[in-house]
């Protein structure tokens, strides 16, 4: 097994300047007051009912996220860095999308193959009749990022449709201030408590020309029992915009109201949390109560702004994310700052008969797949698990890729036998307007709780951390 | 505010009224199955019971005999009942989740702390003790709510929609309430104003906390008119009437100024309120109680409705 | 030839509709064998009909009417001359390239059964694909039971391929399917079709059109084991009956909806070519 880079500790014995005031706090800090801390830290969850409901749970269990008291920190010119990368990948994946659904200058240049643009199941036909604003389609993003080194921050996945977490971003700061006031007095933490304002800005910045100086914004959910609800509400709330469901909204002469006890009131901008074929029975899924009648023909006459724009899902399946680096180069003509996973394409032969033949050290993953799902993690699988998963592969190799087991960096946590440490990856929100593109400084630290374990989602016993950017003095003395 | 907001908070507090209004239903029942006179046969308090819940036909369907046992179970959990007590507590804490923003934490607490105790009880078993100390505690439920309401609620269109739900509710069920016995206590045999009379009017009173207050209004014996004049156009009466549409009056046009237009509603509200002003208990008598609390139940509706379509879709 | 057409969609409501809103797509394109004398379509309630056109060129309409409705009419009338092709299509809006036709969708997707069906077919003709559609064609014809009711507008292609039955546009996707399951391009065509046994219909028709190298876009009729020549109208491709669909609609209310539909589609007098 590979080395792993602590990010308190380096890969040496001392402490890493940037945790020198949490490792001693922590150190200083009575155990059973600690103890009494992540007590609360609980039940101050599960009061504010920040849960999420597990797929495939028959039971349709609430659970809440487990939440690591101790912060992860990122120093203020690591971030710096980083931040620039996400500005350019994202840029980079806004053309990309505007281009799939326009010249496709991408696929004639030979930079990625025409099937896997116009025959992905993501692709929406629809959008090549419909420009959004400023060419502005993935206008929240989420990129899930891991560290493998001082210096090294790689791209594991894209997340361009309805990226959720934002929330435990937001809720996990809010639990450390009530929690840790003295710690984080002696802190200089860039704030993210602005995200809501910032979203709200981005939101209005997009609004139709037909809007008025103060556009209507709403947030769309699918409802109550959708697993990221509480995120849904959430923003509606800190917005102070109205969180609507398909059935509050309508569709007259191509403009979207939405029903009031004062009679339809015009929308202009939908924050959609609902999935591109639910949106609207005419269009997409005929059987969608989710969805608008008539919502994708008052978007594309301009009438109302949709973020993400429909059909983004193109530039976030895990086959063209291993395009991602010369998409980058070909739409920004410069080489990309943050540098993509090894991965290999098994719908390419060679790299198949490669994947075939080092099944064990690899992770091999679904196209389509996410959350965690439809993965195999070689070195942590049985014999059997690999060959019933080779078997798959064989049987229909484009819907498979593989990437090196990743030296994950880890991040001390406190689990039953005390402080250790665990895995951890990090999504940080960009934001695109047509203004400019915003970016909160922090984002969520996912952690593999389970001990060795790779795997960061929720539904497979991952946790959440509190993500400090912070000012680490002589600049690079990281 | 959404629509749907308003429709949810609109229903949440029927519900929760409704609830309250079923447990005094059963209140009554079950005091006067106490009463000596019960015994003879005159009357079936526990007929009277489903008739004033309006679940007749959903009753007989599910049990041959309306007794004790069979109507107390029926109406607080039957399982084909749409509208049984559990039922209404589990409806009106779904809308308040759904509406979680629109209404102050203390108001969903007492709501999910409700709904979390009807988990905890065995509704189906329950001795005379346990019935007693369960209505008792709906009631409270209802009590708490509105009170809670009433005191942590910002008096924008939130708190007025949660009030248009309750009084419409609370004025259906007062008529409802007042028809039932009406035709109860006058049995063919016997004269308005006999001893039965007196016991069933009595209960029905004591079951709507009302009791004492008649006393204080009216400070003479208990007459079948004078209950009726004090549960229909006295306004000093919280559940009378003309009370609850003195209330419906006001908040349709707190809304109104607020919206800044009017329409059906306000029209049918004025309109009932009116005739309310304008009746007395000796016209009520001649023209007939019955028939005039049947009118009354219909616009009553027709008001329901008309909010319904006015704001609420 | 000259075709005439009528075509009415009534809606009748037990109780009425708080309001309705729906896409059509029931204004044909020209093309080199179908040219649009007139064409008009109308709805007779108080709305406006927004023009557009969807990705693939499909003339669609939009409106939305506002309830109380009790009842609704869309009526299309036209005239629309056509000439033989022998089942060729030419000269047709095209904005997408080959490859895209070949990508399934859900209502589409070959499973195992579909999969089988479409290689056996295949080989019979060493996979000559010209010989292959003809097969294929013939053999839904000839194997498939025309039975309306047994499936509805989200009946899948694999299943009606399973019973065997369906209607014209259950046969055309499992045609589609079929088709791409071997590396073809091919789309479904929804339209109108000139009978000769009655000028009365009861619904518009649907077919499939696929593509040859070197001929290009054919059309194939599966229902009547025919080419398409000049007694079809087409009015609306797509790679589905979904993307095709000549009219999807929605109403908030207006439960006890009766829905009544009737074609007349006969010959017109014909201006003799000089």
């Amino acid at each position: 097994m590979p080395e792993f880079f602590d990010e308190m500790r380096g890969s040496g014995d001392g402490i890493r300047p940037v945790y020198r005031e949490i490792a001693e706090w922590f150190e200083q800090a009575p155990r059973d007051l600690i103890a009494s801390r992540r007590a609360e830290a609980e039940a101050f969850f599960r009061r504010i009912g920040i849960t999420f409901a597990v797929y495939g749970d028959e039971q349709g269990a609430e659970r809440i996220i487990p939440f690591d008291i101790l912060p992860r920190v990122i120093t203020s010119s690591e971030w710096t860095s980083l931040s620039k990368g996400l500005e350019q990948r994202v840029a980079a994946i806004n053309a990309f999308i505007a281009d799939c659904y326009g010249p496709r200058e991408a696929v004639k240049a030979g930079i990625i193959p025409e099937e896997l643009v116009l025959q992905n199941p993501a692709f929406r036909p629809e959008m090549t009749r419909i420009r959004p604003a400023k060419d502005i389609y993935c206008h929240i993003c989420g990129i899930d990022i891991v560290r493998t080194g001082p210096d090294r921050f790689l791209v594991l996945e894209d997340n361009a449709r309805t990226p959720s977490g934002v929330s435990y971003m937001l809720e996990n700061r809010e639990a450390m201030m009530r929690l840790f006031p003295e710690l984080l007095g002696r802190t200089k933490i860039k704030p993210v408590d602005q995200y809501p304002e910032e979203l709200l800005a981005t939101l209005r910045s997009v609004a139709p020309h037909t809007a008025p100086g103060e556009p209507t914004v709403v947030v769309l959910t699918p409802g109550p029992y959708n697993s990221a609800y509480y995120e849904h509400s959430f923003l509606a709330d800190r917005m102070g915009v109205e969180l609507v469901e398909g059935r509050d909204l309508f569709v007259r002469g191509n403009v979207v109201y939405m029903r009031t006890t004062e009679g339809p009131k015009r929308v202009d901008v939908i924050y959609r949390r609902v999935d591109d074929e639910f949106l609207d029975p005419l269009a997409f899924r005929p059987d969608s109560a989710l969805g608008v009648p008539g919502l994708l023909s008052a978007y594309k006459a301009r009438n109302v702004t949709m973020t993400n724009a429909v059909g983004t899902g193109v530039a976030d399946d895990k086959a063209v994310y291993s395009y991602m680096p010369e998409i980058v180069r070909f739409f920004t003509g410069k080489d990309a700052m943050l540098a993509n996973v090894e991965t290999w394409r098994c719908r390419e032969p060679a790299a198949l008969s490669h994947v075939l033949a080092h099944i064990g050290e690899l992770v091999v993953k679904e196209v389509n797949g996410s959350g965690g799902y439809g993965m195999l993690v070689g070195p942590h699988a049985t014999r059997d698990q690999r060959e019933a998963f080779a078997r798959k592969v064989k049987a229909n190799p484009e819907n498979y890729i593989a990437q090196p087991t990743l030296a994950l960096s880890t991040v001390p946590c406190f689990v039953e036998e005390g402080l250790a440490p665990r895995h951890v990856d990090l999504r940080p929100f960009v934001l695109s307007g047509s203004d400019r593109i915003r970016i909160v400084p922090g984002g969520l630290t996912r952690v593999a709780l389970k001990k060795g374990s790779l795997v960061v989602n929720s539904s497979q016993g991952g946790g959440t951390k509190d993500t400090w950017i912070v000012d680490a003095g002589p600049a690079g003395n990281a | 505010m959404l629509a749907r907001t308003a429709d949810n908070l609109f229903w949440l507090s029927r519900y929760v009224e409704r609830a309250e209004s079923l447990a005094r239903i059963l209140d009554v029942a079950l005091r006067l199955a106490t009463l000596p006179s019960a015994y003879a046969g005159t009357s079936n308090e526990w007929e009277s019971a489903i008739d004033t819940a309006a679940c007749r036909e959903a009753f007989y369907a599910a049990f041959p005999v309306a007794n004790e046992k069979n109507v107390t179970a029926f109406i607080i959990a039957g399982e084909t009942n749409p509208t049984s007590i559990r039922r209404c507590i589990e409806i009106a804490r779904h809308n308040a989740r759904a509406v979680r923003t629109a209404i102050t934490t203390e108001v969903w607490e007492i709501l999910n702390d409700a709904w979390n105790h009807l988990q905890k009880v065995n509704l189906n078993q329950m001795s005379g003790q346990d019935l007693t100390r369960f209505l008792a505690f709906v009631k409270e439920v209802s009590l708490r709510f509105d009170g809670t309401a009433y005191r942590t609620m910002l008096r924008t269109d939130h708190y007025w929609f949660q009030r248009l739900g309750m009084y419409i509710e609370r004025a259906d069920n007062t008529a409802r309430l007042l028809d039932v016995k009406y035709h109860v206590v006058l049995p063919e045999t016997e004269p308005v104003g006999g001893g039965l009379d007196y016991f069933q009017w009595s209960s029905l009173l004591r079951a709507l906390s009302a009791l004492n207050s008649y006393h204080l209004i009216y400070r003479e014996s208990i007459r079948p008119w004078l209950v009726a004049d004090f549960l229909i156009l006295r306004p000093e009466q919280p559940r009378s009437l003309i009370s609850t549409y003195k209330n419906l009056n006001d908040v349709l046009d707190l809304l109104a100024e607020r919206y800044g237009r009017q329409g059906p509603s306000q029209r049918l509200a004025r309109s009932t309120f009116a005739e309310l002003g304008n009746v007395d208990t000796a016209s009520l008598f001649q023209q007939g109680l019955h028939e005039f609390l049947i009118e009354f139940l219909a616009q009553n509706n027709r008001l329901g409705m008309a909010i319904s379509e006015q704001y609420l879709q | 030839m000259r075709l005439r057409l009528r075509h009415e969609t009534n809606y009748d409501y037990a109780e009425p509709a708080r309001g309705a809103i729906q896409v059509l797509r029931l204004t044909p394109r020209n093309h080199a064998t179908q040219f649009v004398r007139r064409w008009r379509v109308e709805i007779d309630a108080d709305c406006r009909l927004e023009r557009d056109e969807d990705a693939y060129g499909n003339i669609t309409h939009i409106f939305s009417i506002d309830g109380p409705i009790e009842r609704m009419r869309i009526l299309v009338d036209g005239e629309i001359d056509t000439s033989a092709s022998a089942g060729v299509v030419r000269g047709s809006l095209e904005r997408f390239p080959l490859g895209y036709w070949t990508s399934e969708t859900p209502l589409t997707a070959a499973g195992e059964g579909l999969r089988e069906f479409a290689s056996d077919l295949s080989a019979q003709d060493g996979g000559d694909p010209f010989a292959f559609l003809h097969r294929l064609n013939t053999t839904i014809f000839e194997n498939f039971t025309f039975l309306p009711g047994a499936t509805d507008t989200a009946t899948r292609a694999e299943e009606v391929f399973q019973h065997r039955s369906g209607v014209c546009q259950d046969f055309a996707q499992v045609f589609l399917a079929a088709a791409r399951q071997m590396g073809i391009p091919a789309r479904y065509v929804s339209g109108y079709f000139l009978r000769t046994d009655t000028d009365q219909q009861q619904a518009g028709h649907a077919w499939a059109e696929a593509h040859i190298a070197g001929i290009g876009w054919v059309g194939f009729d599966p229902a009547h084991g025919l080419c398409a020549d000049e007694r079809y109208i087409r009015l609306a491709t797509g790679r589905d009956y979904l993307e095709a669909a000549p009219i999807r609609g929605s109403r908030l209310g207006g439960q006890g909806e009766s829905l009544s539909v009737a074609v007349s589609l006969h010959e017109g007098r014909e201006i003799k070519e000089q």
